[in-house]
């Protein structure tokens, strides 16, 4: 079974003052954040973050240790509740959702500190990402109805094929928390996928890989926003990565964006090459 | 590979279930012929089953979900307590025992469940060991409410009076149901060690198919990452929720049995010293271990009795006991060992079944 495919993009440009860059469309950005802010007592983590990401969008969103990336991505899941601004996704603001509500209208992300379910077996974490789309309640699973049956078998090939994306059909039995580093980044991937989002969120997909892992990995990105026709936004410190994969990247420092567009306009800028890329060098 | 796993998970659930069977299939004959058993020991095949039940449905809160709960014992008398009404109202209107028997489990476990779920709502939404504090005081306040609690049943229907008997006037038929601290007295002991087999097999059967469905799958994966569960679309206090109804609908059937196992139950039998005991056999067993949980309610419910013999010291030997197996089990060294041991059994194991299997296929 193929995975479906929606209707191809038409690339149109629609001016925007949150676009990363202004790409994309005939259609509504499928998220659209404005002075998006969060204060942590006296601290203000996250200051004025705008940004629209296209439908099928790979974004990039980078700056140095501490700036605020993974806090955005806490915002956007409303494992935080932001202090300020407002969260559009597929045009609807997810004010008031919390974290379950949001993952439903359509946000999966990975975490940068890995979250699997360790003593479940690499297909029982898929298969929890599946869960929501799975259709028999606890009374038929508990007395092993029909319906529990055809749903589990439905279940069970959805997630083979899902791990078959990274190549991973054959790890189904192994318990997740024996998986080595890399594999775990990579099935968090597929978890996240599995609750069929609309648009991905990546905590530093390609922390803790090997060269060779990477470019596999950035493959792989690509084949996903292909044949799922998602958008997705992804954390990395991988300056090549990001360059080679994303199509808009937003700069991060001190909380506040300072810069956003495509990768080469982003690679010349100088505010980023001081505040990031330089560091970089010298590093 | 695949099968082979597979084929473990439902090994173990038959395990347990071959357990029960020979459990049943032993004792059942034994205590027929008669003379095979000590009373006390033929006395303790309901409260066994009663026990069994009572530690898997907690480790379902406990092991499974990841939840403190020390009321379970609570459950248990509204069970009993509501069991005991229901039978004593059909004593006379209905002929059979089995059907009485059964219609006050089931009436028993509705009504633990209906708390479970009034307590689960305002505590389940909350992080942290809330559970664990509320539920100590439901135990401790519903044990204290049953103590003052009077019900009586004439001709006339139902009379329900609190804190004190005079208020309930009887016509000569009549008698209590519920006589304050005294409990249910006069009840007919309708329970037998079959339904007790009966009850413990459903209790398997229900929280066994929980734990590998994807309502199972969802409460562990909320005990194991709560974030990323509610990250993957899952609802915590919702499934959170599910289990414990689920425990306290199991605990009241199971105390329902109990009460109708004798004569006279009082409401102090279902003390915290009672939660405690049935926690201490979930973790004797292993948390989230289903197997363990049913030898260790079994072994710890016979045990006091066998040791009998050494009346003065049975408790100081029982009380040894634990706590060697608590300082086993919970230090770090020693579970290490363990671990390596348990590690180096089951290399054993599969290598052996590796080779069956190559066997196989060889033919
Ligand atoms: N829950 C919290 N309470 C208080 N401060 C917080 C909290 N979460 C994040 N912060 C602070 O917000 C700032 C941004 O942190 P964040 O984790 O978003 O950085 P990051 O850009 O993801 O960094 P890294 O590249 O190291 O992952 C840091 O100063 C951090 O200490
Ligand atoms: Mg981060």
């Amino acid at each position: 079974m193929a995975f479906e495919k929606r209707a191809e993009t038409k690339l149109v440009e629609v001016p925007s003052p949150n676009k990363i860059p202004e790409r994309d469309i005939g259609y509504a950005p499928i998220l659209e954040v404005a002075h998006l802010g969060i204060d942590f007592g006296g601290l203000t983590a996250v200051d004025d973050f705008n940004i629209a990401i296209g439908r099928t969008e790979i974004a990039g969103l980078i700056g140095p240790n501490g700036a605020g990336k993974t806090t955005v991505f806490n915002l956007l899941t409303k494992v935080y509740e932001p202090t300020r601004g407002t969260i559009m996704l597929d045009g609807k603001s997810t004010h008031g959702m919390n974290t379950v509500q949001v993952n439903r209208a359509g946000i999966a992300r990975t975490f940068q500190n890995i979250r699997l379910f360790d003593k479940l077996t690499v297909e029982d974490n898929v298969r929890i990402g599946l869960s929501n789309h799975m259709n028999y309640n606890t009374f038929e699973g508990v007395f092993r109805l029909p319906a529990y049956w055809k749903e589990e078998k439905k279940a069970h090939e959805r997630a083979l094929e899902l791990l078959s994306i990274f190549d991973m059909q054959d790890l189904a039995n192994v318990p997740a928390g024996s998986l080595p580093y890399g594999a775990q980044r990579r099935l968090e991937i597929v978890r996240a996928l599995a609750t069929e989002p609309k648009l991905l969120l990546l905590d530093e997909p390609a922390a803790g890989m090997n060269p060779s892992e990477t470019a596999d990995l950035m493959e792989n990105i690509r084949k996903i926003r292909d044949e799922f026709q998602i958008a997705v936004m992804l954390i990395e410190h991988d300056m090549s990565l990001v360059m080679n994969l994303c199509e808009g990247i937003a700069v991060l420092n001190f909380g506040k964006i300072i810069a956003k567009g495509t990768p080469s306009e982003i690679q010349n800028n100088p505010e980023v090459i001081e505040a990031y890329l330089g560091k970089q060098k010298e590093g | 590979m695949k099968k082979l796993t597979m084929k473990k998970a439902t090994l173990q659930n038959f395990t347990n279930y071959g357990i029960i069977l020979l459990f049943f299939l032993i004792c059942g004959p034994l205590n027929d012929v008669g003379g095979f058993m000590t009373r006390s020991l033929e006395g303790q095949l309901v409260p066994i089953c009663v026990y069994i039940v009572m530690a898997v449905s907690l480790n379902l809160v406990v092991g499974i979900s990841g939840e403190l709960s020390l009321g379970h014992a609570g459950f248990m008398s509204i069970g009993a307590f509501s069991g005991a009404v229901v039978a004593g109202v059909m004593q006379n209107a209905v002929q059979s025992e089995p059907l009485r028997l059964l219609v006050a489990v089931v009436v028993g476990a509705i009504l633990a469940a209906v708390f479970g779920f009034l307590i689960g709502i305002p505590v389940l939404r909350l992080r942290g060991d809330y559970l664990a504090i509320v539920t100590l005081a439901f135990g401790e306040i519903i044990k204290n409410i049953f103590n003052c609690l009077y019900v009586a049943y004439d001709s006339n229907g139902l009379q329900v009076a609190f804190l004190s008997s005079s208020d309930i006037h009887l016509e000569d038929t009549g008698r209590f149901l519920i006589n304050g601290p005294q409990g249910a007295t006069g009840q007919d002991k309708t329970a037998t060690f079959f339904a007790g087999i009966l009850l413990v097999m459903f209790t398997l059967v229900v929280v066994q198919n929980l734990i590998r469905s994807r309502t199972g799958r969802a409460i562990m994966a909320i005990r194991d990452n709560r974030i990323a569960a509610e990250a993957c679309g899952l609802n915590a206090t919702r499934y959170k929720m599910i289990a414990f109804v689920i425990a306290a609908a199991l605990a009241g059937a199971a105390g329902a049995l109990y009460g109708q196992n004798f004569a006279a139950v009082t409401p102090s039998k279902f003390d915290f010293n009672t939660s405690i005991l049935v926690l201490v056999f979930v973790v004797f067993g292993g948390m989230g271990n289903i197997t363990g949980s049913i030898v260790a309610a079994a072994l710890l419910t016979v045990l006091p009795e066998l040791l009998r013999e050494f009346q003065d010291y049975r408790m100081l030997i029982y009380a040894i006991v634990l706590i060697l197996v608590m300082i086993a089990t919970n230090n770090p060294l020693i579970r290490g060992w363990i671990e390596q041991a348990a590690a180096w059994v089951k290399k054993l194991f599969t290598k052996k079944s590796t080779e069956k299997e190559a066997g196989n296929d060889g033919i």
